[in-house]
């Protein structure tokens, strides 16, 4: 078990999400950052679907009542093992009692902590993702216990550690192709899509990234159809939202662009007032 | 059956989406469902997500050449295939139009110049055509709203819709399968259950269902509301 003594500001169970019911209106889900979570269970030899922890802007404090082995992925929130700093990107032992706590930011918005064997929560329609009117919880709270297995028998030693492309977190480059309606755009919106940076605005959750400046836009709306994470629409305000996990399966807004999934996974280390430009494929 | 002009487009780096002209028909959603069964029969797919025009298909893997699937697909749509077609439902859904639940019925009622109870009868006199479930787990895109209702969405959406809220947007009705925020007219409750993870089948509706509401008073609301939660209430189709 892993006891929440502290919740934070957005901890959820995730793994890499709920495929195959969009015909019945499921969002995908999974976890934000596919690149950093999937690096997590790949250190703990454990199979990548996995369900891990999300961890958004640090601050959760979890105790741990079994020994095992975890890894810390994605966002640097200074993370300390009873108070002496850890490794990130580095399978870590923890012992029974022990809590993880995070502290300063120093890069990224969002933390995977992955555990040995993954952790054991329900599975609802073929995920452990945490998403509302589906799975039991939406966010993890303070008292709640979250189970998962303990490492018997070889503690084996082991150095896993790897050093991490920083450009994942830094770069402002987002890569796209062109969106289903891109072409119905003149070639002054679509040069207004490529020519400056977007700023992203505080409107930006697991469902959704809104961006502050608007472009002109004489598009009108859509008959409903599809839409994925990723996809970029316009609103009739002119502002841009790119959809991220969490979103809808049908939009009614013009799609102009659909950012790359890799581009998604840097995206999501994102948040209010970072930069980004996109950038053709 | 008529075979429609189709624009096939990549979307993204695992998705091909696939557009009949713009306009919501049954005709369309007929060669929609029709193809949609084909692709089920000879592609393996994540998801397939159909729209009012579109179908939207997910493949499992990133795809290296589009134009391939692409050249795939459109002979599928060609192939003469004795289409066996997937047995279409009608649902009827209890919906208590007392004004408890209707919130929105007696603006709607000056709007239109009309009796509660004649927007009742249009409302429920209706057979609708299951377009697609979208916006939310187990919300029912449904075509064939009588004219005389159409609404416009409020400016101002509501921030809670009650679970059950059936309701008018546009050219559009719907039920609320959950709580949520949502700025349609509220003209009634249903007590039945459109989504339930703890069933096989979490939504009983699919694309091409028919569905047409039964007026029913607050007793039986309550009566059927106690039934869904006690798990002895189960939805049968009409043929």
């Amino acid at each position: 078990m892993i006891t929440v003594l502290n919740q934070g500001i957005y901890c959820s169970i995730q793994d890499l999400g709920r495929k195959g019911f969009a015909n019945i209106g499921v969002p995908i889900s999974g976890v934000m950052d596919a690149t950093s979570a999937k690096l997590g269970n790949q250190l703990l030899n454990n199979d990548l679907n996995e369900a891990v922890l999300e961890i958004a802007f640090g601050g959760v404090e979890l105790q741990f009542d079994e020994d095992t082995i975890v890894c810390l992925t994605g966002a640097d929130f200074s993370p300390k093992i009873n108070g002496i700093r850890i490794e990130m990107n580095a399978v870590i032992k923890i012992k029974k009692s022990q809590t993880i706590t995070f502290g300063k930011r120093n890069y990224g918005v969002r933390t995977y902590l992955s555990v040995f064997g993954g952790i054991q929560a329900k599975e609802i329609l073929s995920s452990k993702s945490f998403y509302k009117e589906i799975s039991e919880g939406i966010i993890l709270q303070k008292g709640d216990a979250v189970p998962c297995k303990t490492l018997k028998g070889q503690t084996k030693q082991t150095y896993s550690k790897i050093k991490v492309d920083e450009r994942h977190f830094s770069t402002n480059g987002i890569r796209c192709f062109k969106g289903p309606e891109f072409e119905l755009l003149t070639k002054t919106q679509q040069a207004q899509l490529f020519g400056a940076e977007f700023i992203i605005s505080n409107d930006n959750n697991r469902v959704g990234y809104q961006l502050n400046e608007p472009i002109e836009n004489t598009l009108k709306p859509i008959l409903t159809s599809g839409v994925l994470p990723g996809t970029v629409q316009l609103t009739p305000s002119g502002k841009l939202i790119i959809l991220m996990r969490d979103c809808q399966v049908t939009g009614g807004y013009p799609r102009v662009l659909q950012v790359s999934e890799e581009s998604i996974n840097r995206l999501s280390q994102k948040t209010t007032h970072d930069k980004i430009l996109f950038v053709l494929k | 059956m008529p075979n429609y002009i189709l624009s096939y487009k990549s979307f993204g780096e695992n998705a091909i989406l696939i557009e009949w002209p713009k306009e919501i028909s049954d005709a369309v959603l007929q060669d929609i469902v029709g193809f949609k069964n084909k692709i089920h029969k000879n592609i393996k797919l994540q998801d397939v997500i159909i729209g009012y025009n579109s179908i939207l298909l997910v493949y499992e893997f990133v795809i290296e050449k589009s134009e391939h699937k692409i050249v795939i697909l459109k002979k599928l749509y060609l192939q003469k295939e004795k289409s066996e077609s997937v047995l279409d439902h009608h649902w009827v859904i209890p919906v208590c139009y007392d004004l408890e639940f209707g919130m929105d019925l007696e603006q709607l009622s000056k709007e239109k110049k009309c009796s509660t109870n004649e927007i009742i009868q249009l409302h429920s006199q209706t057979m609708y055509t299951v377009f697609f479930v979208g916006f939310l787990p187990g919300f029912l895109y449904l075509g064939g709203l009588n004219s005389i209702l159409y609404s416009p969405r409020k400016a101002t959406p509501r921030l809670r819709v009650p679970k059950g809220a059936v309701a008018i947007g546009g050219e559009q009705t719907g039920v609320y399968p959950n709580q949520s925020s949502g700025g349609w007219n509220i003209i009634g409750n249903s007590p039945i259950s459109f989504f339930d993870v703890e069933k096989e089948v979490p939504c009983f509706a699919k694309t091409g269902d028919k569905i047409t509401f039964k007026s029913i008073s607050l007793n039986e609301h309550k009566e059927i509301t106690e039934a869904v939660n006690n798990n002895e209430y189960k939805m049968q189709p009409v043929l």
